[in-house]
């Protein structure tokens, strides 16, 4: 039977190497499959995180051959077997153990934002044509493959001034739901700094559900951003508005 | 062997979090009381985030002749008369109301031309009755449910296990665990703990269900004295994948049949016509299941071993909208392109019907403070589950069990942990790491074998034979299981993990031979080829199973008896 040859990170936050296994190679494998395969028949504590195994659930996010992917949907007939696949944690994240890393800070980030507020007394009533925008963010599966490749996080680690690509997501998911009523473009240039992204794409190319992250969350909401606090028309009035305060 | 353990305080423990789980908390919460929730994974991994199709409630908005009592006598139908007929009243009562205040916490579901929910066909439902989000209906539920506990300040304990409940005298008091990260161990000191932890799924080899499915709920419930009900009844959703062998078994969602899908076998012949002319496709999973399998069985099935499903007779953007994930599961993970030809499908153990016996009002299980709901619970679906009655079934008992637990909390005072429990548990589970390799027994080796014993012996066609077969066989691998060793240490070790895991698969597994041994006739999702009929009297049963010191104990009670109009309802035919 065929055989691929895995350098899977083993170690903790203390370090660690990558180690060689074998897999036999069965039809239509992903590479999460010869991860269980390591753990049942090689390495019984090999930490790796994963649940649905259907691209569904965003679990499994790994750099496979140093690209960030989710091991579920990659398939091995896809990448070349002459030599070894390496398989090692999402780099932006503090690793626990192996594959699996410390993603509490997207937990973190999420608590800061407002929630869905509706206006009071709202007619329940919307129509798909309004909703279809919304729905294009409300896919994403929280695999934070696109936190992962971000350079301001990756690179530059800014999480203390920075939300990152994913709730970029979540917010336009709020701020483009038809009877949502409140704005948190305060909140985006300040606390999840949206002005740091310089939209090379990264986070669009990496999403599994192939959101457009880029082109109908980042940059929309940046324009949002740009009228209420950068519009030099409107700063002008603030000023004269400010002074006649005073 | 360091027992060491913190503690955490809360009026109502949770356990599980995913839509009954976090539909209870924000129950709990608005009642007033501390709540905690425990969940094995990361929150919002749950397996309620795979569920497609949608959420079964009559909300009239597409067929505006449906009503509460369609969906009841639907419900009750499709369970062979076997269900708590209160429980499926109230769930057909409550859900439209849980699907509005779902949408007034955020969710966005399709829409009709008039702006209003959208609802699609399914199996077994007389009418369009299915709100949905294209085929991620699951993921848009627990979103909106998470976010909502969070802005509403649930705790929430991630990746964490509870491998005890801890009892002070009769009642609950707490639950005993372990953080899955680093091993440390954990007790949770709880006036109310509510089980949502699922099913029972992967004690069986082809199953929709991750990893996190091994009916913990079920088994610490029965190992703190409370009641199993009808453990016979495992659904074989009758669509997973069959091909390629590493995706066997992964769900195709019924809303494929419910948007047109047509099943054939590999003559090209529409074989639902021999086994249930008047729904076709749409019948319930357990027909459906078992005409796969007959055609399989009969030397009819494809290339792999399955069934043709088939919905590129629609539009190829129509079925990309309306079923996206399918699109990319099928294009991704075996290169079929569902617009242009059709899947190969065949049945996946998918759902657990029976579970922790509750009382159908408030949750409460026989143990007092110890409440259940969703798919650890039993009752709502009797013999067979209609698709997106699950859905619903998190948000109704899911709530009725937060705030239940949540009104029993009020009434208790002080709850005491009891230490020697505590090291008991403690013990317990660091036990493997004490056994030499050499002559201890691999998790996964004995995990394998159970789940070869309950496909092969306790599947969709059972008989005594296999039955009794495999009794003979999961005795065997409880002394296997009870001689594990495991590797490495106790940081994030998936080997140790699944050896806790593997105590709670071996209850179940048994609880569900033993009731599916019992019950001779065949009902639902239960199919006896010795016994292929429907039998009146066992019409009138239901199996329970309780703990009698180390042994297992069967019983039968009576169904209870519905009111008059009802009973009138369900005999109607229009």
């Amino acid at each position: 039977m065929a055989e691929a040859t895995f350098e899977v990170f083993r170690g903790d936050r203390d370090g660690g190497q990558a180690t060689t296994y074998r897999v036999p190679i069965a039809p239509g494998m992903v590479v999460l499959d010869a991860l269980h395969h390591i753990q049942a028949h090689q390495a019984p504590d090999l930490a790796v995180r994963w649940n649905c195994k259907a691209g569904k659930c965003g679990s499994c996010s790994a750099e496979v051959n140093g690209r960030p992917r989710l091991t579920c949907k990659t398939r091995m007939d896809a990448l070349p077997l002459d030599k070894p696949i390496t398989v090692q944690p999402m780099k932006s994240f503090p690793v626990i153990k192996d594959l699996v890393t410390d993603v509490s800070w997207n937990y973190r980030v999420n608590k800061k934002i407002p929630p869905f507020t509706p206006r009071p007394g709202v007619k329940w009533k919307m129509y798909q044509e309004d909703v279809d925008r919304g729905q294009e963010f409300r896919k994403c599966i929280e695999c934070f493959l696109c936190q992962n490749v971000c350079h301001v996080l990756r690179e530059h680690e800014k999480m203390e001034q920075f939300g990152g690509p994913r709730f970029f997501v979540r917010v336009a998911g709020l701020e483009m739901h038809p009877l949502d009523a409140i704005s948190r473009t305060g909140m985006l240039k300040d606390e999840l700094g949206i002005g740091l992204c310089n939209i090379t794409k990264c986070c669009t190319e990496v999403c599994p559900e192939e959101i457009h992250i880029t082109d109908n969350a980042i940059i929309p909401l940046k324009e949002r951003v740009v009228d209420e606090f950068y519009d030099p028309l409107l700063m002008l009035v603030r000023k004269i508005r400010g002074a006649e305060q005073v | 062997m360091n027992t060491e353990y913190e503690t955490h305080d809360c009026d109502v423990l949770i356990i599980g979090a995913g839509g009954a789980g976090l539909r209870a908390a924000l129950g709990a919460l608005a009642q007033g009381a501390k709540v905690g929730v425990v969940c094995k994974s990361l929150l919002g991994k749950a397996h309620t985030v795979m569920a497609e199709g949608g959420i079964a409630a009559a909300m009239a908005n597409v067929d505006s002749a449906d009503n509460w009592r369609t969906h009841f006598r639907d419900t009750m139908r499709g369970g062979k008369f076997l269900n708590n007929w209160r429980m499926a009243q109230i769930h057909a009562q409550e859900a439209p109301d849980r699907v509005r205040e779902l949408e007034q916490w955020g969710a966005l579901f399709d829409r009709t031309k008039d702006g209003e929910i959208l609802q699609r066909a399914f199996g077994g439902h007389t009418f369009r009755r299915l709100c949905h989000v294209g085929d991620r209906t699951g993921l848009e539920m627990i979103r909106t449910l998470q976010d909502r506990g969070v802005q509403m300040g649930i705790d929430v304990f991630m990746e964490c296990t509870v491998s005890r409940l801890l009892k002070d005298g009769d009642r609950i008091a707490g639950a005993f665990g372990y953080w899955r990260e680093q091993g440390r161990f954990v007790v949770f000191r709880a006036k109310s703990i509510v089980m949502a932890t699922g099913g029972i799924g992967k004690a069986y080899k082809i199953t929709s269900n991750s990893w996190e499915y091994t009916g913990d709920g079920m088994a610490l419930a029965y190992g703190a004295g409370a009641e199993l009900l009808d453990m016979e009844f495992v659904q074989f959703h009758p669509t997973g994948m069959v091909w390629p062998p590493g995706v066997q078994g992964l769900l195709v969602t019924e809303a494929v049949r419910g948007e047109g899908g047509i099943l054939r076998n590999k003559l090209g012949e529409r074989f639902m016509e021999k086994y249930d002319p008047k729904r076709m496709e749409l019948s319930t999973r357990d027909v459906v299941a078992r005409s796969i399998y007959t055609e399989v069985r009969e030397g009819r099935g494809t290339e792999h071993g399955g069934a043709f499903l088939d919905i590129s007779q629609k539009p190829a953007d129509y079925v990309k909208k309306k079923l996206p994930s399918m699109y990319h599961q099928f294009k991704e993970l075996a290169d079929v392109d569902i617009t242009k030809g059709p899947m190969e499908v065949g049945p996946t153990c998918h759902y657990m019907m029976g579970g922790i016996r509750v009382e159908g009002e408030t949750t409460q299980s026989t143990v007092p403070g110890l409440f259940a709901a969703g798919e650890a619970a039993a009752g709502l679906h009797g013999a067979n589950r209609l698709g997106g009655n699950s859905l619903s079934d998190l948000l109704v008992f899911g709530r009725r069990a937060g705030i239940a637990a949540a009104d029993h909390a009020k009434t208790v005072q002080t709850t005491t942990i009891d230490p020697r429990q505590v090291g008991d548990a403690a013990r317990e589970i660091l036990t493997p790491f004490e056994r030499n390799k050499e002559d201890g027994e691999n998790p996964y080796t004995v995990h394998r074998d159970l789940q070869d014993v309950m496909q092969n012996l306790v599947g969709i066609f059972r008989n005594r034979e296999d039955l009794t077969r495999a009794l003979d066989e999961l005795e065997k691998l409880k002394v296997r299981a009870g001689r594990l060793s495991v590797e490495g240490s106790r940081m994030f070790n998936p080997g140790w993990h699944l050896a806790q895991d593997l105590k709670s698969m071996l209850i179940v597994s048994e609880a569900v031979t033993r009731s599916a041994l019992a019950r001779e006739e065949s009902r639902g999702a239960h199919s006896r080829i010795d016994y292929p009929n429907l039998d009146t009297t066992w019409g009138t049963k239901n199996n329970v199973i309780e703990r009698d010191g180390n042994a297992m104990r069967l019983r039968q009670t009576a169904v209870a008896e519905m009111p008059g109009e009802l009973k009138q309802l369900v005999a109607d035919e229009k």
